[in-house]
């Protein structure tokens, strides 16, 4: 189906970032500003739900939403469109994008008040989602790159805001060259699809004649062989692994993730906006989009699952011990994307993206949460100075309260229902991607092990910041605030202590309706076993929307959505919103679970509740009576990490540069050679300038010569001079 | 009309009035304009500027309204055959009409600073243009060499506008001598054509030629032939031609008078006037004379080779950033000349392409020039630009896109015209078999990282020059900045997305393509 309406969803924040770039500027007016950036990321919300739930929209039908604008690039056979597509994966994300999107605009409206770049950081954010719903709605790899890059600019620009303060500069650079790194690897499996399959669009579409590179891989009958020469072989594998090398670039993942604690140099809004829900998420996205390469590929998704298991245990572990409440939650971040991927990476992608909405939801909350948090604290964002502020910020510490128990995977929030659904699906993974049954066993076991420590270190992070004794009541200490350094200048001029203060209602809005998404957007997905267990039999939408869009692991655990293509709920529209699906009683066919399953998930969830259980008693009783315990050193610089980064990769490369490329190569090879040129070329030069004598006679005579010269060839060669010539 | 209309025996039919509608309606301004110069006190002059761009305005409305109504029924002969209106003639006429809309939007300010603002100037301007106009669309020689003559005349004249100035006296003289010398000998080429084939008409020249070059079979003496003086004729006329698009060794006139005339007549002259050479260069080289093909492609090849090199490496030593331009512009023909080298669809895709942009990016340069001129100072230096970029930056980034474009370089519009006058050569080369035109392509190419040099040289003065030449303001004027801005998105945009106009040029030049396009054997 072809609507134009699909395009106002990625032009309408596209028009507010012109707007606030060259209106803004000059009227420097906050409420105009504000009123232009949130409308645009509203326009687009309105747009995206309308199209995903009108009747046949992209929700509600097989057939995507069209919108092909023009051809973009047609060079023989390859051809690229600026064509958008919304399907039903690509029309959730725009969903949870523009929504979470436009909360996170409100929010900034009060957080970035009275800042002198308001304009800069609303235009920023505004070209952001139009970046961001360009990588999501593209119909093809080339589009979606060009979102991909879109938005490492745009997070480029907006780490670096401030742009007076030199460790938000060397941040912003971090991060856009690792993700150079990871965009290599994008580009190289963008090129090497097109070599195998000759198309790089998303979909078929008979009408540009365009026929779809994932149809192609996925009519491949054959899968890879699980070998790890696979990787090297220049066929479905590779092309694999080259795009995980882009996603780990972009999501934050072993070996690429150090770009994103530094990340929080940027103002807290952006932090939650694209380092927590959407852009992070996009190699996520990129990878489920391309679940018919990964699913031809299982050596491929062994590399995927194990990275992302690894990620999750290891940035837990360095988030125990931050002090930075930014940079907890940045950690948290790493880790929670870990999950995503060692979802994807077992062949549940329904799950990762579950995952992936409801962690925008929370991970959204706590990120505004801690902005309230700092915003009230006059730019203190280090966890030892604050405590006991549930007494001063009532809203705010209710509302992360909840955003802390869905992270933690405690029911009935959010975060609970994603996080027990990719450890069941690790726990029951079959052996198609992995090398022998035990290690699923183990991953489940580092997946249980990270939720332990994520409920202990978000149990810290609660109590220093909510509990306990008011510490930034005493002297300033001259702490060693490890490199966080976001302080406002302006508020550093007297030392009084400033009373923490409640947050505006633009902010505290905002953090109510997450909070509320946080608490009941996990019912969306109800596993049978768990909803069954209540006496209910709800659906999971959430698998039964995307079910049909994503390709599956042969002859592993089959997603448990009906054969139907149409979605049981969509043709019996429930009475309430989806916000609420629990109390509709559609019957979901009992036959597709058998009771050892059923049982199994149960015994599992147990489970995770326990562990969550535990992290947070566990958690409770350390840090409430020692809120400043000290953690171990290595943990709290984060294995050294970026001190073994800067000694194997980037002092080599400098100094390679240096002494090698330029010293030696530019100025010895390059520059001797093309002196050289020059030097002929200015030479001839000045001869011809000595002809310019500036006399009409000599000028005639040049021309008269010249004409008789011509002359003279013709009579001397005769006719068909093209003969004497190669 | 009413005179028309009474005279039953007119000799040609009112209708075809209609064809030449915009020539029609730039001539009447033109005159309303020398008119008005009377009738306005002096200061008032500058309304004529606004009345002059007016016709143009209106020319070019008449223009689209003629392409849209009579679009399909292409081409069109009025007057006996002496005037054509094809694709071909449409598009170059659009090219004149936005060139002459810039020429007049830049030289307003210009004329003030100089002290010379006379309505007649913009009345010379749209005499210029009105004689571009029919070098586009002429199909006979004594058309064309008229309105050759009407450009050429007016526009000895405007180089010599600025009479106080000895400078503007003297190019105005070389120009003129040369000129006249070099009309003597298109002339005579001329003469000899029309001696051979009987008629003026482009046509039948055309018919005329190809019998005799057909009946002179490669390699065999056949008695006498008509041949070498065919061959005379063809070299007296690509003579003549070579100087009007001051191609080497006939361009020694160019720096000259391009360094002395009023810089917003040069942008003008190396625009719209080289522009109207090559509207005239393609009609007589590929409608009367194609079936010589073997004989001229390699002549016009060789001097293509020739003016690249001549033109880009003297470039490289100047220091008046006019002369410089003009060195540019020398080198810029040998570029064009590739594209009737290689005479197919691709070439002269190149060659009208390449032509537009190569109007929006020389008016641009030359509109910043002017903008750094001010009373008594004349601001032509290279060096003159120095600090610019703190100055005015806006300025500055306009500048570095034109000289970015005139390079050549990816996403401004000079690299998709360059492209096509490339890849034109390459799929001649190879549809003939012959390697010379790689070669040919190869070296163009290399002459063009050349010309970075001194094209870069202008972004480096302007943006690491350590001297800000002066705090003064720059002597910009709202129609200037328009003219500016204009070209910026133009380049830009045919440099982004140039696929509409390279349908539009494609469609409009396919009639000629395909006589080019006959393989030689």
């Amino acid at each position: 189906m072809e609507n134009n309406l699909l395009s106002l969803i990625i032009f309408a924040p596209l028009a507010g970032a012109a707007i606030n770039w060259f209106l803004g500027r000059r009227l420097r007016n906050e409420k105009f500003i504000g009123v232009i950036a949130c409308g645009a990321v509203a326009v687009s919300t309105v747009v995206a739900f309308y199209l995903a739930f009108k009747s046949g929209g992209a929700l509600r039908s097989t057939e995507p939403v069209f919108d092909n604008l023009w051809t973009w690039i047609q060079v023989g056979k390859f051809r690229a469109d600026f064509g958008l597509a919304m399907d039903r994966l690509s029309g959730t994300y725009a969903l949870f994008v523009t929504f979470v999107g436009f909360l996170i605009h409100v929010f900034a409206v009060g957080y970035m008040q009275k800042d002198q770049g308001f304009y800069r950081f609303f235009a920023f954010l505004n070209l952001f989602m139009f970046a961001m719903l360009t990588l999501v709605l593209a119909d093809n790899f080339l589009l979606m790159f060009v979102g991909w890059e879109g938005v490492g600019l745009c997070s480029y620009l907006l780490i670096g805001y401030y742009i007076d303060r030199k460790e938000a500069g060397d941040a912003a650079k971090k991060a856009f060259i690792t993700n150079r790194v990871g965009d290599w690897g994008f580009v190289m499996g963008i090129m090497l699809t097109f070599f195998l399959t000759g198309s790089i669009s998303f979909f078929d579409k008979p009408a540009q004649g365009v026929t779809s590179a994932l149809q192609t891989i996925a009519g491949m009958s054959a899968v890879d062989p699980f070998t790890w020469h696979a990787i090297f072989a220049g066929g479905v594998t590779s092309i694999a692994i080259l795009l995980f090398i882009g996603a780990a670039g972009k999501s934050a993942q072993i070996p690429l993730y150090v770009w994103l604690p530094d990340a929080m140099a940027g103002p807290t809004p952006v932090s939650a906006l694209i380092h927590a829900a959407t852009m992070v998420t996009a190699g996520v996205y990129m990878i489920v989009r391309c679940s018919a390469i990964y699913t031809h590929a299982p050596t491929a998704m062994f590399v995927v699952a194990v990275i992302g298991a690894a990620t999750a245990l290891f940035a837990a572990t360095i988030g125990l011990a931050q002090n930075d409440i930014k940079k907890v939650l940045a950690y948290s971040t790493i880790s929670q994307l870990g999950y995503m991927f060692l979802a994807c990476g077992l062949g549940a992608f329904t799950a990762a993206i579950f995952h992936v909405i409801t962690h925008a939801f929370f991970k959204a909350l706590l990120f505004l949460g801690s902005g309230s948090v700092i915003h009230g604290m006059h730019h203190e964002q280090d966890m030892r100075s604050m405590g006991g502020l549930k007494k001063y910020m009532p809203i705010t510490f209710a509302t992360m309260l909840t955003g802390w128990l869905a992270i933690s995977g405690i029911p009935i929030f959010a975060g609970f229902f994603s996080k027990d659904e990719i450890l069941w699906r690790t726990w029951s993974a079959g052996t198609f991607s992995l090398p022998s049954p035990p290690w699923s066993k183990a991953l489940w076991f580092i997946g249980a092990l990270t939720a332990l420590l994520t409920a202990v270190y978000m149990t810290r992070m609660m109590v220093m910041t909510f509990w306990g004794s008011e510490r930034f009541r005493e002297k300033h200490v001259d702490h060693v605030d490890n490199a966080s350094g976001i302080h406002d200048d302006a508020h550093h001029d007297d030392h009084a202590v400033h009373e923490p203060h409640e947050s505006p209602w633009l902010m505290t809005a905002p953090l109510v309706v997450l909070a509320i998404l946080s608490t009941i957007g996990g019912f969306i997905g109800v596993p049978y076993a768990l909803g069954s267990l209540a006496g209910l039999h709800p659906t999971n939408y959430i698998e039964q929307t995307l079910g049909p869009v994503i390709a599956k692991v042969p002859g592993g655990k089959t997603e448990s959505e009906p054969a139907a293509a149409e979605p049981i709920w969509l043709s019996h529209p429930p009475q309430t919103t989806d916000s609420a699906p629990a109390f509709v009683s559609l019957d979901e066919t009992a036959a597709s679970h058998s009771a050892e399953e059923i049982h199994g998930e149960r015994l599992l969830a147990l489970v995770s509740v326990a562990i969550a259980v535990l992290g947070i008693v566990f958690g409770w009783i350390i840090f409430r009576r020692r809120p400043l315990l000290a953690l171990p050193r290595i943990l709290e610089n984060k294995y050294y990490v970026d001190e073994i980064y800067d000694a194997t990769v980037i002092n080599p490369i400098n100094a390679g540069s240096r002494e090698g490329l330029w010293k030696i190569f530019d100025v010895g090879v390059i520059d001797g050679f093309l002196h050289t040129i020059g030097e002929v070329v200015l030479e001839g030069g000045r001869a011809i300038r000595h002809l310019q004598g500036g006399f009409v006679r000599a000028y005639a005579a040049i021309i008269l010569l010249g004409a008789l010269a011509v002359i003279g060839f013709f009579a001397y060669y005769g006719v068909h001079a093209m003969r004497l010539l190669p | 009309m009413f005179l028309l209309q009474a005279n039953t025996t007119a000799l040609f039919n009112v209708a075809d009035l209609q064809l030449i509608a915009p020539e029609l309606i730039l001539t009447v301004c033109a005159c309303l304009a020398l008119v008005m110069e009377v009738i306005l006190p002096y200061r008032k002059s500058k309304l004529v500027a606004w009345f002059s761009l007016l016709g143009v305005g209106l020319a070019f409305v008449s223009l689209g309204l003629q392409w849209w109504s009579v679009a399909d029924s292409l081409p069109l002969d009025g007057f006996y055959g002496m005037v054509r209106i094809d694709g071909f003639a449409l598009l170059f006429k659009a090219i004149f009409l936005v060139g002459a809309a810039l020429a007049i939007a830049i030289s307003t300010r210009y004329l003030d600073i100089e002290g010379e603002q006379h309505g007649e100037y913009y009345a010379l301007v749209l005499f210029a243009t009105v004689g571009m106009m029919f070098l586009a669309c002429g199909y006979d020689l004594i058309v064309l060499y008229i309105s050759l003559e009407l450009m050429a005349l007016t526009f000895y004249v405007l180089v010599a506008f600025t009479k106080r100035e000895k400078r503007s006296n003297e190019a105005a003289m070389k120009y003129f001598l040369l000129g006249a010398f070099s009309s003597g000998i298109l002339l005579y080429g001329m003469s000899l054509l029309y001696g051979i084939a009987g008629s003026t008409n482009l046509g039948e020249i055309g018919h005329s030629v190809a019998a005799i070059v057909s009946a002179t079979p490669l390699g065999e003496a056949t008695g006498p032939s008509l041949r070498p003086m065919l061959l005379l004729g063809m070299i007296a006329l690509a003579a003549g031609l070579f100087f009007k698009i001051a191609a080497v060794p006939f361009h020694m006139w160019a720096p000259d008078a391009y360094e002395g005339a009023p810089t917003s007549v040069t942008a003008f002259l190396s625009t719209g006037s080289k522009a109207a050479s090559f509207a005239l260069y393609a009609r007589i080289f590929i409608e009367a004379m194609n079936s010589m093909r073997a004989d001229w492609a390699p002549l016009l090849g060789l001097v293509a080779a020739i003016t690249i090199m001549v033109g880009n490496w003297a470039a490289v030593t100047q220091e008046n950033s006019k002369r410089l331009l003009a060195y540019s512009s020398i080198s810029n023909a040998g570029y064009l000349l590739l594209g009737l080298v290689a005479g197919n669809s691709y070439g002269y895709t190149g060659l009208m392409i390449y032509l537009l942009v190569y109007t929006l990016m020389n008016m641009g340069a030359f509109g910043i020039v002017i903008s750094l001129r001010r009373r008594g100072i004349i601001g032509d230096n290279v060096d003159d630009m120095a600090g610019l970029a703190q100055k005015a930056p806006g300025m500055a980034a306009m500048m570095t896109i034109f000289m970015l474009s005139l390079g050549g370089l990816p996403i401004t519009g000079g690299f998709i015209g360059k492209y096509f006058l490339f890849g034109g050569l390459l799929q001649r080369g190879a549809a003939e078999g012959k390697s010379w035109y790689y070669w040919l392509a190869g070296w163009a190419i290399i002459n063009t990282v050349v010309s970075f040099y001194y094209y870069i040289r202008f972004i480096k003065v302007m943006y690491l020059g350590d001297r800000i030449a002066d705090d003064k303001p720059l002597a910009l004027s709202p129609a200037l900045q328009t003219a500016l801005g204009v070209s910026v998105a133009g380049i830009i945009f045919i440099g982004v997305y140039p696929q509409p106009l390279i349908n539009l040029t494609q469609k409009l030049i396919a009639p000629l393509a395909a006589i080019g396009a006959v393989a030689l054997k």
